[in-house]
């Protein structure tokens, strides 16, 4: 099955022309997409910057990885169930867009660095303390910084590659 | 009427003008907005789930209040200057769409009762910042107002963009 032909049959669904009719369900999911992006993005920056060390350097990293790091991984069934819905109501408009091509490759990116991120604190403790290796958590800091503001930007894009 | 020809002389503004009829700026321009919008809302649900005593208990609110919010206010900043940039652009429409209208009212809300917590709600805030204390009644009215508010400024962001054609 060709890219094309999995479009058009995603498009020929029930659902599909349901979601295309029902004008109201895509904005409605969208919303609900960026919230939980919110949510996803702002606690890697949170953990991002206590690894830069400009945000609460006195507490233990051990501290805002426990608050922080589950509002990454659990929204993301949420991100990915509105994503689905959207791919469902326009699937030739994503699958075949470069910007969501890129975006969902971003995201893998993403994702690794989040969970090299979490190997390296499991097995070093000190990982981004003053006392653990500086320059290897700083560099993922930013590197996690980089992906998820680019991850926004590219789902912004697809709008305007379609 | 006054409104309408401040309107159409905002429109006509260089800078406008550039904005709408470049191809790429509009994008660059409504992703940084959305990546901004993105960071208000995170950081700002932080400190309300503080005062409402649903996460971060194990430090203080006024702490986290202090951490937090310079965060917030940088990304409103840029959120508030890049949405004046597409406003500017098509300054007429835009004010005249329902939907930006409310999501106008919403943030003034936002404002509101933003100053109406710091201003009273935290003359008492001795009594409940500390570490596991439960939280005043007008802390958690405050955090509550304030996440539905900005989910409803995001809702009414997103459909004004599908009501602008």
């Amino acid at each position: 099955m060709t890219l094309n032909e999995i479009c058009h049959w995603i498009d020929q669904t029930a659902l599909s022309q349901w979601i295309q009719i029902a004008g109201w369900v895509v904005p409605t999911v969208q919303t609900i997409h960026i919230l939980a992006i919110a949510v996803v993005a702002s606690s890697a920056l949170m953990i991002d910057l206590r690894l830069i060390g400009v945000f609460w350097a006195n507490r233990p990293i051990e501290a805002v990885k426990a608050r922080f790091l589950p509002l990454i991984w659990w929204p993301l069934l949420v991100l990915l169930g509105t994503g689905i819905i959207m791919i469902t109501a326009e699937p030739a408009r994503s699958l075949k867009n470069p910007a969501f091509q890129l975006k969902m490759l971003l995201l893998i990116a993403a994702l690794i660095v989040t969970g090299l991120f979490q190997f390296l604190h499991r097995r070093n403790t000190a990982f981004g303390d003053v006392t653990g290796p500086r320059a290897a958590a700083v560099t993922l800091a930013i590197v996690s910084i980089l992906l998820w503001s680019s991850i926004i930007f590219a789902g912004r894009w697809i709008a305007y590659f379609a | 009427m006054e409104i309408e020809r401040a309107l159409e002389w905002l429109q006509s503004t260089p800078i406008a003008i550039m904005v709408a009829e470049n191809d790429i700026l509009f994008p660059w321009i409504e992703s940084v907005h959305v990546l901004a919008i993105v960071l208000v809302v995170g950081t700002i649900s932080i400190v309300d789930l503080r005062l409402l005593g649903v996460a971060s208990l194990d430090i203080s609110a006024r702490r986290l209040m202090r951490d937090i919010i310079p965060y917030t206010w940088g990304a409103f900043a840029v959120a508030a200057i890049t949405g004046s940039l597409m406003f500017s652009s098509d300054a007429t429409h835009y004010a005249h769409n329902r939907l930006f209208q409310a999501k106008l009212v919403m943030l003034v809300l936002a404002g509101l009762n933003m100053a109406i917590f710091h201003f009273f709600g935290e003359r008492d805030i001795e009594r409940w910042e500390a570490p596991g204390a439960t939280t005043s009644v007008a802390a958690k009215a405050a955090a509550t107002i304030s996440l539905l508010a900005w989910i409803t400024v995001v809702s009414l962001g997103r459909g004004t963009g599908f009501t602008m054609h």
